[in-house]
């Protein structure tokens, strides 16, 4: 298990580099949520893979899965939502305004 | 248990939420910004009166013990970002009641100005590593909308480049605390202090270390990380162009002096060594793009850049004079980029320009204004007696204390640079003939709309003048919060109690 998610991260994070790097604001702003998505994961992971465990404490249990980064990714998953919605409104306003989705502004080169 | 501590970041955000609530009724707005922020200046002097007397003040959040609960953490450095944040927001809020027009008003610009300044004041008083994400955050998705406010052309194209950086430098901070939390399992900053240094693998925690460098560089604009600044701050309405240069990389610069003096202090000769490196190449590269700049917020942006650099290399020499010449030359900086950003906009507003070739005349026409932009301007250069002297001199004694003389003569060089650029704004802005006017010329001051842009620039002027005519005060309180980050025994000790240190 631990191989897939690493390698799901990696392909993640890999894509969203990819794309961020391109021209155009659309595989800009999908590299973005590529790359966020792959950062949430890998904050899930920090809490260790654990399958079938207690979320909280428990006397009886072998041991128990980690709740803080199931936490802290809910938190970032909200954030990074909010953050994906302000940059697709920025793009296509860009869009409109500079009948250009080129990210330097400048047309056809 | 001090309650005050919360005040700096629950205040604005009240103002903000009030002001949300009554979206029509402008003068409520305004008078509420204005209240807001005046409040937010008075709670950080108190704050910084009790730190000063008192020590480092602690606020367990939810009465959740420390490292369970997320804390609040209010010392000397904090304190005094507060009262600076403050002061910046006061000044600017009072300068964009008159300058900014309706349209920018009905679009929110003061509930997002008070929420960029509670996410400001939360990032600084934080003491949980997670929480200082939340806090960024906030203040970053507050910028995102004051940057492309009105939504003209050139706003939009900086603000893609804006967002996008931002976003990665994000991303890269959320990575960090990730490992962060996987290596030791704490998100708390003291308690972050006391386990990584029983950590085995230290060359992780280096390299954990350079990822923070990176977030943080990203959003200080230290070299080679700095693309989204000139791309943009000179883009928006000039109040907002103020605060954010007089708020937003420093919230990064002291993200970055929080973390490597406090959390990652193991291996000084690497980590620093390579801020020194930053530092250095961040003052030069600032410089030299502001002498290829003609318009007067652009030459401002790249010297924002410049100035970074002489805050890092406090940080990179890491001994007691050279933090200390760095907390000096953040309260130095911050008064002054702002009021050179406030002195442009009056010069927008008596010529209907940025350009430096549209511009002229101005020491006839406003011999007041160009006094009001030397002292700044000279002070950033670095002119005795005014504060940015100061600033330099400690930096300066103290690389040439520590040997590290390639940075001292970078920092002369490059203050000997900023001058130059100085000397071209007031060459060309103030001193040539004006230039004939092509448009109508616009109306002149008076009445209010003088008093309030004048206002902000005439006290912040002051407060140059006073830092460096008073310099030794100055001196005293960044002497004792230089001492207090070089000791992080005493932020644990104030965050965990006395039984953790052992």
């Amino acid at each position: 298990m631990e191989l897939l998610v690493a390698l799901i991260i990696g392909v993640l994070t890999a894509c969203g580099v990819y794309l961020v790097l391109r021209r155009r604001s659309f595989p800009v702003v999908l590299g973005l949520t590529m790359l966020s998505y792959g950062v949430n994961l890998f904050l899930f992971a920090m809490g260790r893979l654990t399958i079938g465990r207690p979320a909280v404490i428990q006397a009886d249990a072998a041991g128990y899965a980690d709740p803080l980064p199931q936490a802290l990714v809910l938190t970032a998953i909200v954030i990074s939502f909010a953050m994906t919605a302000f940059v697709i409104v920025l793009a296509l306003k860009a869009r409109s305004e500079l009948d250009t989705d080129h990210v330097d502004g400048r047309g056809e080169s | 248990m001090n309650p005050e501590i919360a005040l700096p970041i629950l205040i604005p955000l009240l103002g903000a939420a009030v002001s949300v609530a009554f979206w029509r009724h402008m003068a409520l707005q305004r008078h509420l910004a204005v209240l807001a922020t005046g409040a937010l200046l008075a709670i950080g002097l108190v704050l910084l009166w009790e730190v000063w007397h008192g020590g480092i003040l602690v606020m367990d959040m939810g009465v959740w013990p420390a490292p369970f609960g997320i804390a609040l953490v209010a010392d000397l450095l904090a304190a005094i970002m507060v009262v600076l944040a403050g002061f910046t927001g006061f000044a600017v809020t009072l300068y964009s009641l008159v300058s900014l027009d309706r349209e920018h008003e009905n679009f929110g610009y003061y509930p997002l100005l008070q929420l960029l300044l509670a996410g400001v004041c939360g990032a600084f008083l934080t003491g949980d590593i997670f929480n200082l994400f939340v806090w960024f955050e906030v203040m970053l998705i507050a910028s995102f909308a004051l940057l492309v406010l009105g939504g003209r052309r050139t706003q939009m194209e900086g603000g893609l480049k804006y967002v996008t950086l931002n976003l990665i430098a994000s991303a890269i901070f959320l990575t960090a605390v990730g490992l962060l939390y996987g290596m030791v399992g704490t998100l708390n900053m003291a308690d972050l202090a006391v386990k990584l240094a029983q950590v085995e693998a230290q060359g992780l925690v280096t390299v954990l270390s350079l990822l923070f460098m990176i977030a943080f560089g990203i959003k200080a604009a230290a070299f080679p990380l700095f693309f989204w600044l000139p791309a943009s701050y000179h883009t928006p309405p000039v109040a907002i162009s103020a605060v954010f240069a007089g708020l937003l990389t420093k919230v990064g610069v002291y993200a970055l002096y929080r973390v490597f003096t406090l959390i990652f202090t193991h291996d000084v000769g690497y980590t620093h060594t390579l801020l020194l490196w930053g530092a250095g190449l961040t003052m030069l590269t600032g410089v030299l793009g502001a002498a290829a700049q003609f318009e007067f917020r652009r030459i401002l942006s790249f010297h924002i850049i410049s100035q970074i650099g002489y805050m890092l290399m406090g940080l990179a020499l890491f001994t007691p004079l050279a933090l200390l010449g760095g907390i000096f030359y953040i309260v130095h900086h911050i008064v002054v980029k702002t009021n050179l950003f406030l002195v442009s906009g009056v010069a927008r507003r008596l010529q209907g320009s940025y350009e430096l070739r549209d511009l002229g005349g101005l020491y006839r026409s406003a011999p007041g204004l160009s006094v009001l932009f030397l002292i700044p301007a000279l002070s950033l250069a670095g002119m005795p007696p005014l504060s940015g002297f100061f600033g330099k001199f400690i930096l300066v004694r103290a690389g040439l204390e520590a040997g590290a003389y390639a940075i001292v003569f970078v920092a002369l060089l490059v203050g000997l640079l900023t001058l130059y650029s100085m000397l071209k704004i007031w060459a060309e802005v103030f001193w040539k003939a004006a230039p004939e006017p092509t448009s109508p010329s616009p109306a002149p001051l008076q009445g209010p709309e003088r008093l309030l842009l004048y206002a902000p620039i005439s006290a912040m002027a002051a407060v140059t003048v006073a830092i460096g005519l008073g310099a030794a005060w100055v001196y005293d309180v960044a002497e004792a919060a230089a001492a207090q980050l070089l000791d992080p025994a005493l932020y644990v000790e104030a965050v965990l109690g006395r039984e953790r240190l052992q």
